[in-house]
């Protein structure tokens, strides 16, 4: 049992200030993934809340807690790093059990539990190995197992997969959540990976420069991202983004026009945005679909053909590039002319500073998600 | 290989060959020397084949009590080492994983103590060691031993610790561990090698440090420096018994260099082989 919470979290490193202001609950039992792009200061954040780095300002709650200046390991917490950081003169039993043995654990007990976590990681054949006669995914599972053997308050996993090769990667991950369910501890995952944050998250915090830009659960971040930022990180390939001028707000939406003056209706609004601003106008590649007509008209670049699906790489009539996933058995060719179909529905509309337009009803009844 | 590679390979081992001869000649001369009778030993035209002679060493040992001085040397130069290593271990630990804006200033500051000359603070260190009874004594030798070496120590202890991974230690401290058992369990295991040449090189140091030696000690402490001291100035004609009397000096600490070239080697190239 065990919730985080973070109140208005700052770090600086010297002069640059790293992260800026972070305000996060981290729920009991859920697997909560940090993503963002390499640099923006995950790792600080989770070293922060390891008790590796000082916060320079905000308060940092375990249960209720405050443990800023709490010994990192009184805070109860395990941390898996991205290097693993093994003790490399350790077999892999001593690596497991240097913390009950640091904390006077007897022999006996110590012995039993690296056991349990042997068997739970499938590691018991490796116990007597040291850590260079390991391969990459044995040594992750050793790193796991030196924190399952704490029987930590929370999981911190710092980037954990990404020094795997791909198949070991997508099985590990398989693995990770399997686990996470199996022991019910409240986790936080770091990792600049979209893919492995929309598929192991009970929710997401995504961070960007230092700043929590949306925190939600895997879908409500697709289907309802708040800006223009996080509607290009979560979902892959990514979401098109073409450039129009906000013409008219209406009560159901809003109408934008194209830079040739073709006019299109979003059903969506927003409080602030004036007629004659900038727009952004967002269709996700797996939304949009080969059309008769329709007002985006263009002419296929590259096709990718991946087998249960293609992607069609197009130049649109606005010069601006757009990807549309389509049937994996297509037939369009390279410099066909094309025209990209959308339900309406689908659209996303970010104004100039790239806060995303709402849908009207979810203004209207107020059961929007926000955070 | 190539005819150039192999000419090139050649050449070069042939340089190094050269260059070592002529580093060690001096060396060579004076352990040939010490072997021969004093008459061949100043021969104006060197002898290259004579009658070995142990005659020299017998002389020297009745004349001085070898086993005494290098029981001193023995002491003083592994006691210095322990003693710089329990400082500099803590310094260099901190220098490497708690650096500060002023670390590296730090650093070279303690390193340009040593290009001051040690007759600069002669004065002052005579003065305590009077005042305070260490002169003459094992334990003072020991102590401004381990102080002159001390930055050598922690600059070459601080390298080596730069190469281990900092996540290893602060998984440590995930795991329960303080400054001490991070100190012992992780870091020490971890940097044997460097803390052994540092180790080895510190003890030759001490070992042939003849300054602080002649000027601190007589009678009592005096280590092997001042032994081959006490053979050159009244019997600094007699070639072939100040020969043996410095092989006698150099000898233990050739063959500790000689068993531990490895080490060596990457101790002086501070860590920079692998
Ligand atoms: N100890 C440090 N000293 C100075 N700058 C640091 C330190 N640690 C991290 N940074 C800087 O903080 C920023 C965020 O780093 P990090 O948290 O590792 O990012 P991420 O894990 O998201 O890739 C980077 O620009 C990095 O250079
Ligand atoms: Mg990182």
């Amino acid at each position: 049992m065990a919730t985080i919470e973070l109140r208005q979290i700052r770090k600086s490193f010297g002069e640059s200030e790293i992260l800026r202001g972070i305000d996060l609950t981290i729920r009991d039992q859920e697997l909560t993934v940090f993503v963002g792009p390499s640099g923006c200061g995950k790792s600080t954040l989770l070293r922060l809340i390891a008790g590796l780095e000082d916060s320079t300002a905000g308060d940092l709650l375990l249960d209720g807690q405050r443990i800023n200046h709490v010994n990192p390991a009184r805070r109860g917490l395990a941390l898996v790093f991205q290097t693993y950081a093994l003790y490399p003169h350790m077999s892999v039993a001593d690596n497991m059990s240097f913390n009950l043995k640091l904390a006077g654990v007897p022999k006996e007990e110590r012995e039993r539990k690296v056991a349990e976590a042997a068997r739970i990681l499938n590691l018991e054949a490796l116990l007597q190995r040291k850590p260079k006669e390991l391969s990459g995914g044995q040594r992750q599972r050793v790193a796991i197992g030196r924190a399952i053997v704490r029987n930590p308050k929370v999981f911190l996993f710092d980037e954990p997969l990404s020094n795997l090769d791909a198949s070991l990667r997508v099985r590990m991950r398989v693995e990770l959540t399997r686990l996470h369910r199996q022991l019910r501890a409240t986790t936080i995952y770091v990792t600049h990976d979209q893919v492995e944050a929309m598929t192991m998250a009970d929710r997401i915090v995504v961070l960007q420069a230092g700043s929590v830009e949306q925190i939600g659960t895997p879908m409500e971040l697709y289907r309802q991202p708040k800006n223009i930022f996080v509607a290009g990180f979560i979902g892959s390939p990514r979401m098109n983004f073409l450039s129009a001028t906000l013409q008219q707000n209406t009560s159901s939406g809003t109408m934008i026009a194209f830079p040739d003056g073709a006019t299109l209706h979003v059903p969506l609004i927003s409080k602030s945005a004036q007629a004659g601003e900038k727009v952004t106008l967002g269709l996700r590649p797996e939304h949009a679909y080969l059309a008769e007509n329709s007002v985006l008209a263009a002419k296929v670049q590259t096709v990718e053909h991946l087998g249960p699906e293609s992607y069609l790489h197009l130049l649109s009539r606005y010069g601006e590039a757009m990807t549309v996933r389509v049937n994996g058995e297509t037939t369009t060719k390279v410099d066909a002319d094309i025209s990209v179909g959308f339900d309406p529905g689908s659209l996303h509309l970010f104004d100039k500073s790239g806060l995303a337009f709402e849908s009207p009803s979810m203004l209207t009844t107020g059961t929007g998600v926000s955070n | 290989m190539t005819p150039i590679e192999l000419r090139r390979k050649t050449l070069f081992t042939l340089l190094g060959w050269a260059v070592a001869l002529l580093l060690s000649f001096p060396l060579l001369w004076m352990v040939l020397t010490s072997f021969k009778s004093e008459a061949a030993a100043i021969a104006r035209v060197p002898h290259l084949f004579f009658h070995p002679t142990l005659e020299s060493f017998r002389v020297v040992q009745e004349q001085s009590n070898y086993l005494r001085f290098a029981w001193n040397s023995i002491v003083v130069s592994l006691g210095s080492t322990l003693l710089a290593l329990l400082f500099a271990i803590p310094s260099a630990y901190t220098m490497a994983f708690s650096p500060t804006r002023r670390t590296r200033g730090t650093l070279l500051w303690m390193l340009s103590t040593k290009m001051m000359p040690s007759v600069g603070v002669l004065v002052p260190i005579y003065l305590i060691f009077r005042d305070t009874g260490l002169l003459d004594t094992r334990t003072g030798l020991l102590v401004v031993d381990a102080v002159g070496n001390l930055p050598i120590v922690i600059w070459m202890l601080y390298t080596f610790f730069k190469e281990v991974p900092r996540e290893v230690l602060e998984a440590g401290r995930m795991d329960g561990a303080g400054p001490v058992r991070e100190i012992y369990n992780l870091l020490l295991p971890l940097s044997l090698p460097g803390i052994v040449s540092t180790s080895l090189l510190a003890t030759i140091l001490a070992w042939n440090e003849a300054f602080w030696s002649l000027t601190l000690t007589a009678a009592k402490a005096a280590p092997l420096t001042a032994f081959i001291a006490s053979f050159s100035s009244p019997q600094g004609l007699f070639y072939a018994k100040l020969s043996a009397a410095s092989t006698m000096a150099i000898a233990p600490i050739l063959v500790l260099g000689w068993v531990s070239q490895r080490q060596l080697v990457r101790g002086l190239t501070f860590g920079a082989v692998k």
